[in-house]
């Protein structure tokens, strides 16, 4: 990785300053000159894989709609197509893995080698275009794999104009899609009604039980089921060889997690998910780096970050649900204000889940699960 | 004429020679090992703060919340044991601290500035070539992405990219959205470092600080490996935590010390010289007798 570095000129005080030194009239004023840059190769962990451009402005929102009226039981669809920020960027996080992230979708997994190209995820659709081109600067090798993570139309999206064949892309025939059935089910509407999504983006390949393996470029991916978490199908997706974990939305920076009730998500199940994933990842050294951590949304992470997030949500549900075993209505426990700590650093009064939306989920299912 | 002519030639040789073979540095060199003074605040950094005292600190309400749902008892989770300090605390700490620079072999310009505390192996990059910091979508470490400049014989330092960390040790907590600005001066073999964070979310002013180290010429800076154990059987993902209500510490601190609970809870006001005149119309509560010690 490089940052770009600007090679600039002596600074103009230190001639003044040495020839007023020469004649031996005042004490070097060279001392106070900016320090010349220049290129060098020493380098730091701390700037792993910056390659590309910084970016000033990149969302870090979800921009995914919950179901309206009258969609009941349709699939997610994307609030907003037509992203006012298109901008994508690549960061290589270790190994065979890259993040592209930005835009406003979900962030995508790429892993990239000598077999071809692994997505996980493909945001939206209106960011293919700008999700194909970071993929070409990784790699020119032909897209074999997608995986969903869940059926949100922001890690879905791109599905169909990523994974179908074409001459620009070099996708040679159909890419293989890898999801968890329930992804599936819910992308395709198998109880009859109109189809949420395009044939063309649906998995083509499923599974139903905790996990899946695939051997590509060399490294074994587990597919790792999380049962009734964000929604119901969702897959948190681990590289062993590069030590990378890409969750999904089960972990995101930005927001408390968005908690789909509607179609089979729980609290409990993401708290779950989230210990899931601190049991795969091992910190380099002080609890820091080692195996790194690719949220739906947001920055590139390691275990802490899950850590830190794991712990909040626990906090919260311990709250809540201690209101709920002494009795409390809802009114009563939004009053205790149990997201205080939490709600100017994760909390949303608006978008497709507020604060408030996500206190009365948490509640109604401890109410429901209270012994 | 001759003797003039060959004058102003050694004078122009010298000149070149001084401008393009002596590379812009700062004046002032902190390599070496530095060990901590802790007359200052020493009660809060070598037994450690009381639980539930906040006062004199700029936190908001979420700080405090936050810092009333701690419990220690976090600290024996596993993936808890092995966090050093982030550099928003490391200063305040126990162990020595080293400096020291690394230059362009070619060059000889200064690349970076290095600190390295003892206490697990607090190492922090302070990059003085002038790049810039890395996105806002990279990830965040302990010691944050550090830039150096200076300010005369000062070394001002801004640093970004913190993991979420804390101010204080007693669960005063600070987000990854948190920033710092530290500032090293020299005086002898005397350091005095000056750090500023701010944090939008548990901060409602900048928290201000000082730390002062001595040169230490026979200082000594061990390896601090760390790992982490099972200390205590739980259930897998319980977090301790104090349910709102249940964690009376700042009231016990407060008549422990004779002051208000206002006081000891903090917030910028209780920083202020006024705030004494405020102490005086608040209640004090009454310190609870310490149990009997029991009958021989």
């Amino acid at each position: 990785m490089s940052f770009s570095r600007t090679a600039t000129l002596r600074h103009p005080f230190a001639v003044l300053a040495t020839t007023v030194a020469l004649i031996g009239l005042a004490t070097p004023l060279a001392t106070q000159a900016t320090p010349a840059r220049r290129s060098t190769a020493i380098s730091s962990k701390s700037d792993r894989g910056m390659s590309r451009a910084f970016c000033a402005s990149c969302p870090e929102t979800a921009d995914f709609a919950v179901p309206g009226a009258g969609q009941q039981g349709s699939v997610a669809a994307p609030r907003n197509q037509q992203t006012p920020n298109a901008e994508v960027h690549a960061l290589h996080v270790q190994g065979n893995i890259w993040m592209l992230v930005g835009g406003g979708g979900g962030n995508v997994t790429v892993q990239a080698g000598d077999d071809g190209v692994l997505l996980v995820d493909t945001s939206l659709a209106s960011l293919s275009d700008a999700v194909k081109a970071e993929i070409k600067k990784i790699s020119s090798k032909p897209l074999n794999y997608i995986i969903n993570t869940h059926v949100h139309a922001d890690h879905v999206g791109g599905n169909e104009t990523l994974g179908k064949a074409s001459t620009d892309f070099l996708a040679p025939a159909q890419v293989q899609i890898l999801a968890h059935e329930s992804v599936l089910n819910r992308m395709s509407a198998p109880t009859g009604r109109q189809a949420a999504f395009p044939a063309g983006s649906w998995p083509t390949d499923t599974y139903f039980t905790k996990q899946k393996e695939v051997f590509f470029n060399g490294e074994a991916i587990i597919l790792l089921h999380q049962p009734a978490a964000h929604t119901d199908g969702d897959t948190i997706v681990f590289f062993r060889r590069s030590d990378v974990v890409s969750t999904g939305d089960i972990f995101q920076t930005t927001t408390f997690p968005f908690i789909d009730t509607e179609r089979g998500g729980t609290v409990t199940g993401i708290i779950a998910a989230l210990n899931n994933v601190l049991d795969i990842t091992v910190p380099r050294d002080k609890q820091e780096g080692g195996t790194y951590v690719i949220p739906g949304h947001g920055r590139l992470c390691d275990e802490h970050d899950v850590l830190e997030y794991r712990d909040m949500l626990t906090i919260v549900r311990d709250r809540v649900r201690d209101g709920v075993k002494k009795g409390m209505t809802l009114a009563q426990v939004k009053a205790t204000q149990p997201t205080l700590d939490y709600d100017a650093r994760w909390g949303s009064n608006a978008g497709p889940q507020t604060t408030d939306q996500f206190l009365e989920k948490i509640f109604k299912e401890m109410q429901s699960t209270r012994p | 004429m001759l003797n003039v002519h060959r004058v102003r030639t050694a004078s122009l040789v010298l000149l070149v020679l001084a401008v393009s073979g002596r590379p812009a540095f700062a004046q002032i060199d902190f390599s070496g090992v530095w060990a901590p003074l802790f007359h200052e605040d020493q009660p809060e950094r070598i037994p450690g703060p009381d639980i539930g005292d906040y006062a004199g600190l700029p936190i908001t309400e979420a700080a405090r919340t936050r810092a009333l749902a701690w419990d220690a008892s976090l600290l024996t989770l596993p993936e808890h044991q092995c966090k050093p300090h982030p550099s928003t605390y490391g200063f305040r700490g126990v162990g020595n601290l080293r400096m020291w620079s690394d230059q362009d072999p070619a060059t000889q310009q200064l690349i970076k500035i290095n600190t390295h505390i003892q206490w697990q192996e607090q190492h922090r990059d302070i990059w003085m070539d002038g790049r810039p910091h890395p996105p806002e979508y990279a990830p965040h470490t302990w010691q944050g992405f550090s830039t150096g400049r200076w300010e005369g014989d000062t070394l001002v330092v801004s640093t970004t990219h913190l993991k979420a960390g804390w101010m204080r040790r007693n669960g005063l907590a600070l987000t990854d959205r948190a920033t710092m600005e530290d500032r090293f001066y020299r005086h002898g073999d005397l350091l005095t470092h000056v750090y500023i964070i701010s944090d939008p979310v548990y901060l409602s002013e900048p928290l201000v600080k000082t730390n002062g180290f001595r040169l230490a010429l026979n200082g000594r800076i061990d390896p601090y490996p760390c790992e982490s154990v099972v200390e205590v059987p739980r259930a897998k993902g319980e977090v301790p935590n104090n349910l709102p209500g249940t964690n009376h510490a700042a009231e016990e601190f407060a008549a422990k010390h004779g002051i208000p609970v206002e006081a000891a809870l903090g917030g910028a006001e209780t920083a202020l010289p006024e705030f004494i005149q405020k102490m005086k119309t608040l209640k004090v509560p009454a310190q609870t007798p310490a149990a009997a010690p029991p009958a021989r």
